[in-house]
């Protein structure tokens, strides 16, 4: 059971009080882009196995988007940090770097 | 390859059955491969095998990081149905559906394929609408299917509580030549034929790169040394986001885990499959007596081949109401697949970005169905470089052209 706390908010939320988002951090492409961007914009992904920054939406609760630093292989949770973030948190990478020794954020696509 | 027959039973019980042959050879690896498939599942093994069977190429190795059909192939609940809305997909599941039915003799193992039909029931009113109009899409497709009324689905499943208050059976849609087959041995004929054509199936061999030159591709470093190949199939179902990423590319894929869970034997109970895709659940009886029952898929990306409780929760909450007679029953076991699911919910196989590789995934939460027709496809794009006729439409370049296959309604599983 997957537990996350709602930087909007504070609660700490039980999975089926949230609904997911999907990867997080990535460039919206809208009118005037080419063709390739937008097709990796809208379908492709990095679908990790490992860390994952992707975005989730207290659903049942206040309602907010946020985005959570999470592990897809052991469900460890590195940190949640406000959707208005452009990129993670710095503390949030030292976490993860600190569990997987040289891991650093690759960008947004 | 000793042959099984009847013969060879009467000639093994004569002499203390000491002469039955290991299915398959477990080889070290050659320096140099002209095809090499990785992922030994049924959708790579049956890629190997028509690679063999039908375009005589048989210096192939199978690579597999853990054991044969140890992923999905054998976490699946075994439903065989090709009762799809879209021309592409009726395509593809229906040449499937057919080589399973004569697959244990081309194999000479028995799949123990039991055609015992599949009901797919509509408990809402967009449900009879959508199943009615895939009946008359299947009519058009050659794919015989019916749609059929709530007292037919009593006939032909006794237990079903068909005026339940939360999910009334209003109809459903009924396709006789569905059924299921034994998943393991479905990886286990492809295995041992394979084997017997000269082919290396090469398990605990984990691929940790792809050797490239230029844009093209020259062999795989693994965990068993490096190992050099003209083509490469990448046939991976969960993981291929993985395999794209050493090869340098992205694919249209999120990978999650899939749920499954089988009851304490019983008597037989219920001789078709059932799905019930509003409440997200399906159950079918296994021949040792189990209910195999399968359930909702993770919204989030995940490798943990378990799945979240509360999925277990409405399914076996739905499946209580819609077979009463079941609601004392215990569960024996749970567990989860890794399924990689795109966005128009059909499979991808393709060319890929990078020369001589290809891939086959994106068969989501319903690739055991698949494995023959799917084999079969591939097989025919690595050998020939292009796709044949059933695997045109499910190339990588439809999602740049908007040129979906849109099967979210008939993957049947919670999204």
């Amino acid at each position: 059971m997957l537990l996350l706390t709602c930087p909007n908010c504070g609660v700490a939320a039980d999975e089926t009080e949230l609904a997911p988002g999907g990867e997080a951090h990535l460039t919206r492409r809208g009118p005037g882009s080419d063709d390739a961007s937008f097709e990796s914009y809208l379908f492709h992904r990095r679908n990790p196995r490992g860390v994952h920054f992707e975005r989730w939406r207290h659903a049942h609760g206040c309602g907010k988007w946020f985005h959570a630093a999470r592990d897809t292989v052991t469900l460890e949770v590195y940190g949640t940090y406000p959707a208005q973030c452009a990129a993670p948190p710095r503390e949030i990478l030292d976490r993860i770097a600190a569990k997987h020794p040289g891991f650093d954020w690759e960008g947004g696509a | 390859m000793k042959r099984y027959s009847a013969f060879a039973i009467a000639r093994e019980a004569a002499r203390y059955h000491a002469g039955w042959q290991r299915a398959w050879a477990s080889p070290a690896p050659k320096p140099h491969y002209d095809v090499i498939v990785v992922g030994a599942g049924g959708h790579g093994l049956a890629t190997a095998y028509y690679l063999g069977k039908r375009f005589g190429i048989t210096n192939v190795a199978v690579i597999e990081k853990g054991w044969l059909g140890g992923g999905n192939t054998g976490r699946n609940t075994t439903i065989i149905r090709s009762n799809y809305l879209q021309d592409p997909s009726a395509a593809i599941y229906e040449k499937s559906r057919a080589l399973y039915e004569t697959l244990s003799q081309d194999l000479n193992y028995n799949i123990m394929f039991s055609p015992r039909g599949v009901l797919m029931l509509a408990q809402t009113e967009h449900e009879i609408r959508g199943w009615k109009r895939t009946a008359q899409a299947n009519a058009l497709q050659g794919i015989p299917t019916e749609y059929i009324g709530p007292a037919e689905v009593r006939r032909i499943v006794p237990i079903i509580n068909i005026d339940g208050p939360r999910y009334p059976v209003l109809g459903a849609l009924w396709q006789p030549r569905g059924g299921t087959a034994r998943h393991d041995a479905v990886a286990w004929g492809y295995a041992r034929a394979c084997s017997a054509m000269g082919m290396d199936i090469l398990q605990k061999c984990e691929v940790t790169a792809i050797r490239q030159q230029g844009s093209r591709v020259t062999g795989v470093e693994t965990t068993k040394g490096a190992i050099g190949c003209g083509k490469l199939a990448i046939v991976v179902a969960g993981h291929s986001g993985v395999l794209a990423r050493m090869a340098g590319f992205r694919l249209p894929i999120e990978s999650v885990a899939l749920q499954a869970l089988v009851s304490e034997p019983i008597k037989p109970v219920i001789d078709v499959v059932v799905m019930a895709n509003t409440v997200h659940g399906y159950i079918s009886q296994s021949d040792k007596g189990e209910l195999v029952i399968g359930g909702g898929a993770d919204g989030f990306n995940n490798y943990t081949q378990r799945g979240s409780f509360h999925h277990i929760e409405e399914t076996v909450r739905a499946l209580c109401e819609t077979f009463p007679i079941i609601t004392r029953l215990k569960m024996l076991r749970q567990w989860g697949g890794i399924v990689d699911m795109t966005g128009d919910r059909s499979p991808i196989l393709s060319k890929t970005p990078l020369e001589g590789c290809f891939i086959n995934c994106g068969w989501g939460t319903g690739g055991f169905k698949a494995i023959p027709g799917s084999g079969w496809a591939m097989a025919e794009l690595v050998a020939r470089g292009e796709p044949g006729p059933l695997a045109a439409p499910f190339g990588l370049d439809r999602f740049r052209e908007g040129r979906f296959i849109d099967e979210s309604v008939a993957a049947g599983v919670a999204h």
